[in-house]
């Protein structure tokens, strides 16, 4: 894809994806930093915490499913992560039921020393069943259309 | 039991990961559902010109995200995190994660807490994420 198919779709949100939040994939997830935290692994503990429920680490809504944006193709080499930044309004805890979705909201051409790269910003929205913001996050990924190494 | 009262300048309490192996990266991977071979597959990575497998670097935001969860503690909330990604991370590298208070508000029993955040490879040398955190904490 180009600048201008990026550009053309710009705003079109993915329908949203209902996810459940499971505890093992909690725990394998913390496990996978090495993050030993209660709140992440022992159910007694979380559960005479403030929260309950056991608690998802601050980058868990990565392993969620956000749709898909129509029309939109992305390639599979080529990419690089270039920034990630969340915006938190509520915990995510086990067996929360949480609706995903995501849209380009940037889309601009860079001439750079390594050549062209387009940068694409996608933002992403994680919304609880009462349809309240639970968390946001904005992700700029880097393409060089001519290739290149990814993140 | 008083709470710590931050102030700009303090350091937050650093966290030394142990070094990261290529097990974690295919844990991370199926962990995360990013199963980009470049971070587990080694003639993948060194076909792309890598050199050999990288770090996902969500991981080390994640490894970051650890030392602003203990920093923050079970009563008080993160409110923001980010990074820009600077620099790859390798099989064998320990990171080590630091940030440094940049700005303290008090609100309705709270101080939020707005500081640089980091890893790095050792401490002293180049920084592989580089972001901002805010966070806030009970007074008391």
């Amino acid at each position: 894809m180009e600048l201008a198919d990026f550009e053309r779709l710009l705003g079109v949100w993915s329908k949203p994806v209902k996810n459940e939040v499971e505890k093992g994939a909690i725990r394998k997830f913390a496990d996978a930093i090495g993050d030993p935290n209660p709140l992440y692994h022992d159910e007694e503990r979380a559960a005479q915490s403030r929260f309950g429920r056991l608690v998802a680490p601050p980058t868990f809504s990565r392993t969620f499913d956000y749709g898909v944006i129509p029309g939109l193709e992305m390639p599979t080499e080529g990419l690089i992560h270039g920034e990630m930044f969340y915006t938190y309004y509520k915990p995510i805890l086990a067996g929360d039921v949480l609706y995903a979705s995501f849209a380009l909201t940037d889309a601009k051409e860079r001439a750079g020393k390594l050549g062209r790269m387009i940068l694409l910003v996608f933002t992403y929205k994680v919304e609880n069943e009462a349809g309240e913001l639970v968390q946001e996050a904005k992700s700029t990924v880097i393409y060089r259309p001519e290739g290149g190494g990814a993140q | 039991m008083t709470a710590k009262r931050y102030q700009p300048g303090d350091h937050l309490t650093p966290l030394i990961k142990p070094p990261v192996s290529k097990i974690q990266l295919v844990k991370y991977s199926g962990a995360s559902g990013d199963f980009n071979p470049i971070h587990t597959v080694e003639e993948f990575a060194k076909e792309a010109g890598l050199g050999g497998v990288i770090a996902h670097g969500m991981l080390t935001m994640g490894f970051v995200a650890q030392m602003l969860t203990d920093e923050v503690g079970e009563a008080g909330e993160l409110l923001s995190f980010g990074v820009r990604f600077v620099d790859m991370v390798r099989p064998g590298d320990i990171i080590t994660c630091d940030g440094v208070v940049q700005e303290v508000k008090e609100e309705e029993g709270y101080q939020v807490v707005t500081c640089d955040v980091w890893a790095q490879k050792s401490p002293g040398d180049v920084r592989v994420v580089q972001g901002t955190a805010t966070f806030r904490k009970p007074l008391a």
